[in-house]
């Protein structure tokens, strides 16, 4: 030892000065000094856990067992714009299996499959997919059982231990089928979204919306669930409260719908195939939002079977299509009063113009036809529109060019998603010469502004936007963003948070222009050449409007239009327009009916819109006068 | 390069406590997966610890065959390399747990801020181990020393892997405060700091990050996450009491609800498993190899292996610490590992390396004396 430490101070002058070497033997000393300082700490805590309080470890780890439950989160209601719920939750009770509590589970299992009249190789089928799940963890056999296996099980229940009926709140839709497109459905949470981070928090067997409002607004809707730690005898049964948190509810919605108003839009849309847009052109709150044919919003609750959703999603009438907003059309001749806007605004026509309109218009060696073959004479802007001309719109269209058209379409809302905050929107589409270059790699041919300017061609809109921009007419040029929620409430906070109206852009327009545009839409019903003056009866609704009638296939030059519009198959019939507002001087109500081959848009839309804007205004009146 | 002198000077005893706790280790992540293995011997977690053990051991015998003064210049490039990895796994990685700290190459899992907690002993070691740095470092000698530390526990940090970010602090300051830091440069930190927690606590922080780090220190706050795990422990732990359940008795199956008890709890297993004396056991063990590694430091030739030496003794010193003190419940619950014992690829080989340091410099220090005499 001796000899070894000389060794080592004459080897600690090559490397080490004094002071170092001094600094590092306190150093040491004080790293061993706190070692030993960490190990008796330790070892008392360990006596301390282990020695004193052993037997009581002991005694929870082998009589008691620490359980964590889970305590669901209702997620919020959905109200109508009056306070009518919508869509509630009812309580479902899922049937369970703890394995650890279990004594023998082929017996429980037999007993259980018996009891629930279903073949027991269909739950050691689960088990065995849920085989690696720790034992104590609860194995989802059923969910939400019927009432009378839920009071079969519950009779049973205290022979079958490791049975566990767990409730929890599930959607109920209390006008299954109404507003589906709008409020949506829900489903269980994928693998994948569980770790995604927009889903942190969430928990497997959680719905989550995948639609509509539910999945709009899911993060309001969806509250966050709590849970408590329960201490457990061998048989499961809960001994002592432990900890607990308790859940936050979602929030609730109040839509900007009203029930009665849906329930009418979707009642005269009974039987076709289509969709309806109220929209207030007042702040753009969306009353109604109708798309047919709808579907059972509970059987996205109760499941489908493998054929049930391979019919549905394979459904020719696309029944999970919202129509309103997701499908785009040609506009056909509710196009032209913003032609009309166009034309005035850019002065390739003036207040006074008039176009004769002899039945068809020339261009290059081509007849493009007038609705009346026998034409109507001399137009002026005006009644062009109250007798829908195109004729006059071949003319205006051919002196503005397709960009300047294009131009005024988009002012006005369409060829661009409105904003709703509703998944799935079609943007619509309103063509350019730049546009169907690039998209064709043909140049812009100049017949074909003539069909754009009656609404055919390449335009595309929704009926979301055409309610959107026939409001724009309505309420002197104010582009609103589309809303379908007026109020939050609810939730962990308690507060209500009030929705309003965003209004996007105002265009300016002339007013003597838009009051000219007025007028003809007024014409339309209430004068006696009007095209839909014959269809809406009653016109102390003082409905101002437009009918559209879109070509779903091009006809021939020589074939006669009536005998083919009767005898058309349906795939091949026109697609049915009408878009219009009331009262037109002080206009509550914009409503968009658009019918899928529905033929003519006098006869097959219009009466549709004066259906649901009856309902609407006479709503009114009522609440007034009671 | 090796020759006899070096295989004598080989610390037998360093060695014989490391595979002491290597056994308790193979015990418990046996245990503490007995039912995965029943499942399916051949390809389970066991088996892959096994393999991992293998290289941990090939590596650290590998570390002896270089001799450790070659780690001054490699330091700097594994330090560089590691700070870009730590940087790219903030833009690129693979997230686990919320937290992004793998990085995926080639189909092979990698966690750069695992690597950083020796490479840090390494860059700060070379950089002390220059002779223009005396003992008691003037600020001037100091900051850079301190930059080499914050630039990776910040990016560590950020991750956010609360867990290895602490340990990488410890270990660094562990190798600065053992150069000696004067006391007034402490005071003067401290006076520095503590004033902006408040401002830092109130403004800065976000009511959730707040929460995050609450439950940090008292667990009951989050009753059905970290407070619940640390019942759940406290129950395993206590229900050993002297003498333990003996080895795959400790079904107390509540353990079996711990999410990460082959990995951060595995002490819970070994000490219900083994009772009071077990733990006791493997305390003195981690207490051994702590004392032993110690001794190599001071018995080393040179500053440049001593401080490699304390600061990869003091990486398993500070990791067993936060460990079981965290599975004890006096610690706050961040995920570390128990050296040696818990399951996991990265923290094997680290330490195996760490070891395979301390051993390259307890044989090699007498070579000097040959070389410069």
């Amino acid at each position: 030892m001796a000899e070894k430490n000389k060794k080592k101070s004459t080897l600690q002058i090559l490397k080490f000065s004094d002071s170092e070497s001094s600094l590092f033997g306190r150093q040491y000393l004080l790293l061993t000094g706190i070692l030993i300082v960490v190990l008796i700490v330790y070892a008392l805590r360990l006596w301390h856990l282990q020695i004193l309080h052993g037997a009581k470890y002991r005694y929870q780890s082998e009589n008691n067992r620490i359980r964590l439950e889970d305590i669901p989160a209702p997620r919020g209601i959905i109200f109508d714009r009056n306070g009518v719920p919508l869509v509630e939750n009812r309580p479902a009770y899922h049937l369970q299996l703890i394995r650890e509590d279990v004594a023998d589970l082929d017996e429980t299992v037999r007993k259980l499959a018996h009891l629930c009249e279903r073949d027991p190789q269909e739950f050691h089928d689960i088990l065995a997919a849920n085989r690696h799940h720790p034992r104590f963890m609860p194995v989802r056999l059923l969910a939400d059982l019927d009432r009378d296996t839920l009071a079969r099980v519950e009779a049973h229940r205290v022979r079958l231990p490791g049975v566990v009926l767990q409730l929890e709140p599930k959607r109920e839709y209390l006008w299954n089928g109404v507003a589906a497109h709008l409020i949506g459905y829900l489903s269980e949470i994928t693998e994948q979204e569980l770790r995604s981070p927009e889903f942190e928090g969430y928990y497997p067997g959680e719905d989550i919306g995948r639609y509509g409002v539910e999945r709009a607004y899911q993060r309001y809707l969806h509250g966050r669930r709590g849970g408590r730690q329960v201490e457990v005898d061998a048989l499961g049964r809960r001994m002592r409260l432990l900890e607990e948190v308790l859940p936050i509810p979602g929030r609730n919605i109040w839509l900007t719908i009203d029930i009665e108003l849906q329930k009418a839009a979707e009642a005269a849309l009974e039987g076709e195939t289509g969709s309806i847009v109220a929209m207030d052109p007042r702040d753009g709150a969306i009353l109604a939002l109708a798309s047919s044919p709808t579907f059972d919003q509970e059987k996205f609750i109760r499941g489908f079977t493998r054929e049930e959703w391979r019919a549905l999603s394979n459904d020719p009438g696309r029944p999970l299509l919202n129509r309103a907003i997701g499908a785009a059309y040609p506009p056909g001749s509710v196009y032209k009063p913003f032609l009309v806007l166009a034309g005035l605004s850019e002065g390739v026509i003036a207040l006074d113009t008039k176009f004769n309109c002899p039945g068809f218009y020339f261009f290059a060696n081509r007849r493009y036809r007038c609705w009346r073959d026998q034409g109507h004479g001399n137009l002026d802007a005006e009644s062009s529109l109250i007798q829908s001309c195109n004729v006059f719109y071949y003319q205006t269209g051919m002196r503005l060019g397709v960009d300047r058209i294009a131009h005024y379409s988009k002012l006005f809302g369409m060829g661009s998603p409105t904003g709703i905050a509703l998944h799935g929107e079609h943007p619509g589409l309103i063509p350019t010469a730049e546009w169907k270059r690039r998209a064709t790699g043909v140049p812009w041919q100049r017949g074909e502004t003539l069909s754009v300017s009656i609404g055919q061609g390449f335009n595309l809109t929704t009926p979301l936007q055409m309610a959107l921009s026939y409001s724009a007419l309505a309420n002197g040029g104010k582009i609103w963003q589309p809303y379908v929620v007026r109020r939050i409430e609810g939730g962990g906070t308690g507060e209500a948070d009030e929705m309003r109206g965003r209004l996007k852009r105002q265009v300016h327009i002339d007013p003597r222009h838009l009051n000219i545009v007025r007028s003809g839409l007024r014409g339309v019903v209430h004068e006696q050449r009007g095209t839909a003056h014959r269809a809406v009866q009653d016109k102390s609704l003082d409905i101002a409007g437009k009918t559209g009638t879109a070509l779903v296939v091009r006809l021939p030059d020589n074939v006669n239009r009536k005998v083919h519009a009767r005898e058309a198959k349906r795939r091949e019939r026109d697609h049915a327009w009408f878009v219009g507002y009331a009262p037109s001087d002080d206009p509550q109500i914009t409503v968009c009916a658009m019918v899928e081959h529905g033929g003519h848009g006098s006869s097959a839309a219009a009466p549709l819109v004066a259906q649901v804007i009856s309902a609407h205004l006479k709503g009114v009146v009522q609440e007034e006068n009671p | 390069m090796i020759d006899r002198r070096l295989v004598e000077n080989f610390d037998w005893g360093l060695f014989w406590v490391l595979m002491g706790i290597i056994g308790v280790g193979l015990l418990s992540v046996y245990s503490a997966l007995y039912l995965q293995i029943q499942d399916n011997p051949r390809s389970n977690l066991f088996v892959k610890q096994l393999v991992w053990l293998s290289v941990g051991l090939a590596v650290l015998f590998g570390t002896l065959l270089l001799d450790y003064h070659r780690l001054k210049t490699i330091s700097l490039w594994s330090y560089l390399l590691l700070i870009f990895l730590l940087v790219l796994v903030l833009i690129v990685g693979r997230e686990v747990n919320g937290a992004k700290r793998w990085l995926q190459l080639g189909g092979f899992q990698f966690q750069p801020s695992e690597f950083m907690k020796v490479v840090i002993v390494m860059k700060l070691a070379a950089y002390f181990g220059s002779q223009d740095v005396p003992a008691y470092p003037d600020l001037k000698k100091l900051l850079p020393a301190l930059g080499i530390l914050f630039i990776p526990v910040v990016l560590i940090l950020a991750g956010p892997d609360l867990g290895t970010a602490m340990v990488v602090l410890a270990v660094g300051m562990t190798v600065i405060i053992f150069m000696g830091v004067r006391w007034r440069y402490i005071v003067t930190a401290a006076l520095a700091i503590i004033p902006t927690l408040y401002p830092l606590w109130e403004y800065v922080l976000k009511p959730y990050q707040k929460s995050r780090i609450m439950i940090l220190f008292s667990p009951e706050l989050d009753p059905l996450g970290a407070g619940y795990h640390i019942r759940q422990s406290k129950i395993a732990i206590g229900s050993g009491m002297a003498w333990g359940k003996g080895f795959l008795n400790g079904t107390q199956n509540n353990l079996r609800f711990l999410p990460e008890k082959h990995t951060d709890f595995i002490f819970s297993v070994w000490a219900e498993e083994w009772g009071f004396v077990g733990c006791v056991f493997l305390l003195l063990l981690f207490g051994l190899l702590v004392y032993l590694g110690l001794r190599v430091a001071r018995r080393s030739r040179d500053r440049f292996g001593a401080l490699l030496v304390v600061g990869m003794t003091s990486l398993i010193f500070w990791q067993a610490l936060i460990n079981i003190g965290m599975v004890l419940g006096l610690l706050p619950v961040v995920g570390i590992t128990l050296p040696f014992v818990s399951y996991g690829g990265s923290s094997i080989i680290t330490l195996c390396f760490a070891i395979g340091i301390i051993q390259n410099v307890s044989m090699r220090r007498y070579t000097f004396h040959t070389q410069r005499g």
